[in-house]
């Protein structure tokens, strides 16, 4: 059917209507010249409600899926577009998986402006064919003013898994080395930076990235490598405790390893934050045998998204599976599970 | 209670306002309690406030102290019979 | 960071630890308390409390403002947001601590009270100055370090002639509280709780300077060390401490010379003094009726009163009966003495306002000090 519109869509002042999600011609001509547009490939073009994908016979399939609400939309170092192709690449990633197709879904509200829309579809686009993972398949809908934060993403990814990798959480075993990949907390200042009543001026910047080539990189310089797992919400800590609880072991990490850049520290202090605490979207931790350690650590250096590699730790025995810390005063503490949000504290 | 950090004053705004630096990341404050305050002060800010200024000789020499203490402390053990 | 890199030195720590351990005299014991919340979060992050010697114990006061908030204000807060329909301001250290009938401002959040987590005073101002048509109330919580941001709020407010802003006001006193906890029987008339002397307050001190604490050190006989906020600070006003003691000595040394004097900021005590005046008496959790230890808006800025702009009636809501926190503020008894303590009362559901603050005795022992008790082993594979 030959699609014949009248105009072409207003990016610069136009809005999201509901008529943009009610599924008719101006719904299609939003998907097609905006969606379409930007991510534009083989599947896509086919025009189907699904995409056809070819998968190597007898592989191991891995999907992923998350969502996502950050706000603000916009923030140094990213966008909600560019965010949620890094983080379900990532998630992909980190089950040891090379990831191979994306699916993005998008709840659009009413009277979103198209042009934050193009830019933030554009990013994404960008995003994705900078990582090589096409975005596949897709739908829009649209809620009315009011019921939505702007635009809220879902992106679902799938991959497959070399033969003889086994990645997992539950993998980590006592004397294994905790390895992370580089500086952390910029994510979440960066974030944090823009939003109102917090408002201070920085030059940090989301570390939003694709992990997926450095984690091949690991891969391929070692079989020692047991777990991998990116520190998002809840930050290094969260995810060290995470680990911890499905591997039934204890850890001991070493404060003065652990790189934090000079501005997310000022920052941290300045709001009452802990650096372990704050959302990372370009960094990874990974736990491999001890005589792998070193192996992956060079891996990692050389790969641009692990230039700052470091050993963090070591795993250890504890049937209370503490994550604890040799702090760089002397004293030793236990880095616990974050209670609730972490809120910045005037106390 | 009291989470209260030195940063250095970096700039004076009006309506008793200021902009202050910890570690490259800059803030506006109120400087309205310490009106004495100059650009190049350190203040020591709680709730977006600077409540009062460190005086940097007195760090120089509380860290001295720390320092010091220590050394005459090793000092007369080394001495004991 | 200057000031505070210097201060966190882990090579100086072991000098001041190697002291503290010359000194201490094997035959006694020592019992410090630390007033101030921020001293107990620093001890607890730092892991100050296994460099010291044994027989040097710290006992945490109840100088976190949050846990000595009663139930019956926050209900009060949470009453106005939810019943009156006010844009409520507060800090983010109020949101989760537990109100009656199992709400707490997070939670009257997610039942659609407007409540917004503000940085500080001015913030709340400004979301008054943007919502004329809508009441805005600053739930106003803390000790002396930050009564004079508030009253700076309300004196702006009234410049401005803001007509729907006001402050629901639970500023507290320390060196009132401080003299409760001498005051209380287990101490005095028991002795009980050996307490040897006081860390007093970092922050609090700039405002209110150091003359305030002269009282306790003359008639109670305790020393009273201010300490600055950072690691090498609290273990150095430790060390002055235990020198004192060992002196026969009662007298209010200031360790943070570098931010505190004598009078303090005579321009903020002013300021306080022009808005507030003192309540007769006041309900601290754990602590109960104290007088003279908290303040009121005076009747000139009655309009930015929000006891008085909203008629509202405090009504003291009891702890729950298992709760310690009570005895563990006054330092009577320890976190792990609490029988729900880790069980049913966690950092995740938190029972008493011990439990909610990261300050707070029970928090801080949870999340960092209760491993204390466990040998790392790391097995090194063949």
């Amino acid at each position: 059917m030959k699609k014949d519109y009248i105009r072409p869509l207003d990016i610069r002042s136009g809005c999201v209507d509901m008529g943009h999600g009610a599924g008719g011609r101006a719904a299609a001509q939003l998907i097609e010249e905006l969606f379409l547009a930007a991510f534009d490939n083989e599947y896509l073009r086919q025009g189907d409600d699904g995409a056809a994908l070819a998968i190597p016979v007898g592989a191991k399939l891995v999907m992923a899926t998350d969502g996502h609400v950050v706000s603000p939309l916009f923030f140094s170092g990213g966008d909600v577009g560019s965010l949620s192709v890094h983080g379900t690449i990532n998630d992909v990633a980190m089950c040891g998986a090379v990831p191979l197709y994306l699916a993005a879904s998008f709840i659009l509200e009413e009277g979103f402006p198209l042009a934050d829309l193009k830019r933030i579809v554009d990013s994404m686009a960008a995003a994705s064919r900078a990582a090589g993972v096409p975005v596949v398949t897709g739908d829009t809908k649209v809620v009315e003013k009011g019921k939505g934060d702007g635009v809220f993403i879902s992106t679902t990814g799938v991959g497959v898994v070399p033969a003889g990798v086994h990645i997992s959480g539950a993998n980590a075993r006592p004397g294994d080395a905790v390895l992370l990949s580089g500086t952390i907390g910029e994510h979440g200042v960066a974030v944090l930076s823009k939003r109102q009543s917090l408002d201070f001026e920085t030059t940090v910047v989301s570390d939003s990235a694709a992990l997926h080539g450095l984690v091949a990189a690991m891969l391929g310089a070692s079989d020692g490598v047991r777990v991998l797992r990116d520190p998002t919400r809840g930050g290094l800590a969260t995810t060290l405790n995470e680990i911890a609880r499905q591997s039934n072991v204890g850890m001991l990490l070493d404060e003065a390893t652990i790189p934090v850049l000079p501005q997310v520290e000022a920052a941290c202090e300045l709001l009452g934050l802990d650096p372990l605490y704050v959302a990372n979207e370009g960094k990874l931790v990974a736990i491999c045998a001890p005589d792998a350690a070193d192996a992956v650590l060079a891996a990692m250096r050389a790969h641009p998204l692990g230039a700052n590699a470091v050993r963090i730790g070591s795993v250890t025995e504890d049937p209370h599976r503490f994550v604890q810390m040799e702090t760089s005063f002397g004293g030793r503490r236990v880095v616990d599970w974050l209670s609730g949000e972490q809120l910045p504290r005037i106390c | 209670m009291c989470l209260a950090i030195p940063t250095q004053l970096i700039e004076l705004r009006p309506g008793a306002l200021g902009l202050v630096e910890l570690g490259g990341i800059r803030k506006e404050i109120s400087v309205a309690l310490v009106p004495d305050a100059v650009v190049g002060d350190y203040v020591i800010v709680h709730v977006g406030h600077a409540i009062g200024r460190i005086d940097p000789e007195e760090a120089r020499r509380t860290l001295a102290m720390f320092g010091t203490l220590a050394e005459l402390a090793a000092a007369n053990e080394a001495a004991l019979p | 960071m200057k000031y505070i890199d210097e201060f966190r030195d882990g090579a100086i720590a072991k000098k001041i630890q190697a002291r503290l351990h010359a000194e201490a005299q094997p035959a006694r014991q020592y019992s410090f308390m630390e007033f101030c919340g921020g001293h107990t979060h620093a001890i607890s992050r730092y892991g100050i409390g296994e460099l010291l010697p044994h027989n040097v114990r710290m006992i945490h006061g109840p100088g976190c403002p949050v846990c000595v908030l009663p139930i019956g204000r926050i209900d009060l807060a949470i009453q106005l947001a939810l019943e009156r329909g006010a844009i409520v301001c507060t800090y983010g250290d109020t949101m989760r601590v537990p109100a009656s009938g199992g709400l707490s401002l997070v939670r009257a959040k997610a039942r659609g009270g407007d409540i917004r987590m503000v940085y500080s005073g001015a913030d709340a101002l400004e979301i008054a100055r943007r919502e004329p048509g809508r009441e805005v109330v600053f739930f106003a919580i803390g000790f002396e370090t930050t009564t004079p941001p508030t009253a700076l709020t309300i004196r702006t407010a009234q410049q401005e002639g803001l007509k729907n802003f006001s402050v629901l006001c639970c500023h507290v006193l320390t060196p009132s509280a401080i003299t409760h906890i001498l005051e209380s029987p287990e101490v005095r008339q028991f002795g009980t709780v050996p307490i040897d002397g006081f860390v007093g307050p970092a922050h609090v001190s700039i405002v209110i300077g150091s003359a305030p604490y002269e009282h306790f050190a003359e008639e109670y006989r305790k020393p009273v060390v201010i300490a600055g906020f950072e690691p090498l600070d609290v273990m150095q006003a430790v060390l002055m401490l235990v020198r004192q003691v060992n002196e026969g000595r009662a007298e209010v040394e200031n360790e943070f010379t570098r931010a505190v004097n004598r009078d303090g900021n005579l321009h903020a005590q002013a300021l306080v003094s022009q808005v507030f005046e003192l309540r007769s008496s006041f309900e601290w959790r754990g602590l109960g009726e104290v007088p003279y230890s908290a303040l009121k808006i005076r009747p000139a800025f009655a309009e930015f009163d929000a006891e008085r702009r909203f008629g509202l009636g405090y009504q003291p809501v009891p702890d729950n009966k298992a709760c310690e926190c009570g005895a563990i503020l006054r330092g009577v008894k320890k976190p792990t003495d609490c029988k729900i303590f880790g069980t049913v009362c966690t950092p995740e559901n938190p029972v008493g306002s011990c439990m909610v603050s990261s300050e707070g005795a029970c928090a801080a022992h949870y999340s960092y000090g209760r491993f204390k008790d466990i040998a790392v082993k790391v097995e090194v594979a063949a």
